[in-house]
């Protein structure tokens, strides 16, 4: 079972609510996905058992072979290349697609390796922590979650509980489409809201049952991401409140669920629902496939549209 | 000589643009026949790398030196590598920024920005 965790805008609660669940699980996965700027790692303070590099192909040029045609450069989107007297390659813009090799009639482009970044796995108690960390300036951090999402690195089996990265991008839709579930986290503000919007579009257009837990929920105020979740038929597996204590044990690094009683009790209570929910995806309507449980969308819900295959960048 | 300045508007009497790779368009000026053109900068709305396509377009229109008031230092690479020479431009309209030049006025461009490679990936 993998459980994406998601919230659109930044700072919104997403690792405190991934390591947590991931914490209070016995024996489960913590996949740090938000390759830029991974914290999760902070919490856990993994003993490192094992780091590897991501590497991709970037193009290098045989300047013999090459006769300056420039269907490379006409081809490249991301603007990777420029002939002047010869050929220019500029790395840090370049994403690896390959095209340029494809197109050139010379065969004068080959692929070099480049790192852009690494992946960790370490262990936390009994908890199995992955981190990813794109190294500044790359352009895309997509290889380096597929690496981590690989089944063959990170496990097929047991509960695993991804990190993603804020925003809707690429690197966002890597996340969701490894997902069996996806659990979006929502605070109180309007502009919170509005990402969260944004992000729950594209889980539905990916077909993958979701939930929402609210964050930082203050007694008697109007909570725009209630009404938001109320408005579009989003159930609301749980509430977390707006407490200084929780703050300052976050703030300290420390696992909230290690901690604290109350919140060993609210995390163990969001995992049992999530656990239920999306067992009740899976096997309501299609048995056992994850890919199928696009179709396990609540009757009525004008909003589900098919998934499509996508989000390479 | 032809020279390629970033403008904002196609005309010659139009402010010259504050980004080089951005820039809706470009103002092309032969010295020679004392013609201009104006190019639509195709970079302009690309997601990324648009300093180095627009250089691109500026060295594909034999441009031998670009007036800009910043350029960034993907631009300045490919323009470098194209033996174009760069020089700053002052206030005033791409107009008044040639007469500048030719009268000597306008100086080499000596800081290159690092530039804005994110290249639109979120």
């Amino acid at each position: 079972m993998r459980i994406a965790v998601l919230s659109g805008k930044g700072g919104t609660g997403k690792t405190l609510v991934s390591v947590n669940l991931a914490a209070v699980a016995d024996g489960s996965t913590y996949i740090d996905c938000d390759i830029e700027e991974p914290n999760g790692h902070l919490f856990f303070k993994p003993e490192i058992l094992d780091v590897a590099e991501v590497t991709v192909g970037i193009p290098q040029v045989d300047r013999d072979l090459c006769d300056g045609c420039r269907q490379c450069v006409e081809f490249c989107r991301f603007n990777a290349l420029a002939y002047t007297t010869e050929l220019m390659v500029f790395d840090e813009i370049c994403h690896s697609c390959g095209g340029c090799g494809l197109v050139c009639p010379q065969n004068a482009l080959t692929e070099v390796s480049k790192s852009i970044g690494q992946v960790r796995k370490g262990k936390s108690e009994r908890v199995t922590v992955y981190t990813g960390q794109l190294n500044i300036g790359e352009a895309s951090g997509v290889p380096i979650i597929k690496k981590l999402l690989d089944e063959d690195y990170s496990g097929a089996s047991g509960l695993t509980i991804i990190d993603s990265p804020p925003g809707s991008a690429c690197n966002v839709m890597e996340t969701v489409e490894g997902a069996d579930y996806c659990i979006l986290v929502a605070e109180p503000t309007l502009f919170g809201v509005h990402n969260f919007s944004m992000v729950h579009e594209l889980v539905e257009l990916f077909g993958k049952p979701l939930g929402a837990v609210l964050n930082k929920c203050l007694d008697g105020e109007e909570n725009p991401a209630e009404l938001f979740c109320a408005d579009k038929g989003i159930k609301v597996l749980a509430r977390i409140p707006f407490d200084p204590d929780l703050g300052r044990i976050n703030s300290n690094a420390e696992i909230v669920v290690r901690k604290d009683g109350k919140y060993r009790e609210l995390f163990s209570t969001l995992l049992e629902t999530v656990l239920r929910e999306a067992v009740l995806r899976e096997t309501g309507h299609s048995g056992e496939a994850a890919a199928e449980s696009r179709e396990a969308e609540p009757a009525g819900d004008p909003q589900c549209k098919p998934a499509t295959e996508g989000g390479e960048s | 000589m032809i020279i390629a300045i970033p403008v904002d508007k196609k005309a010659a009497d139009s402010a010259v643009c504050a980004s080089f790779g951005r820039a809706p368009y470009f103002m092309i000026f032969d010295t020679n026949t004392k013609e201009s053109v104006f190019l639509d900068n195709a970079a302009a709305a690309g997601p990324g790398g648009a300093g180095i396509k627009a250089a691109q377009t500026v060295i594909d229109h034999k441009a031998e030196a670009v007036l800009a008031p910043r350029v960034g230092g993907n631009a300045a690479d490919v323009l470098e590598a194209a033996g174009v020479k760069i020089y700053q431009t002052t206030a005033g309209s791409a107009a008044e920024n040639l007469e500048a030049f030719a009268a000597g006025d306008l100086a080499l461009l000596q800081d290159v920005h690092p530039g804005f490679r994110s290249g639109g990936g979120r």
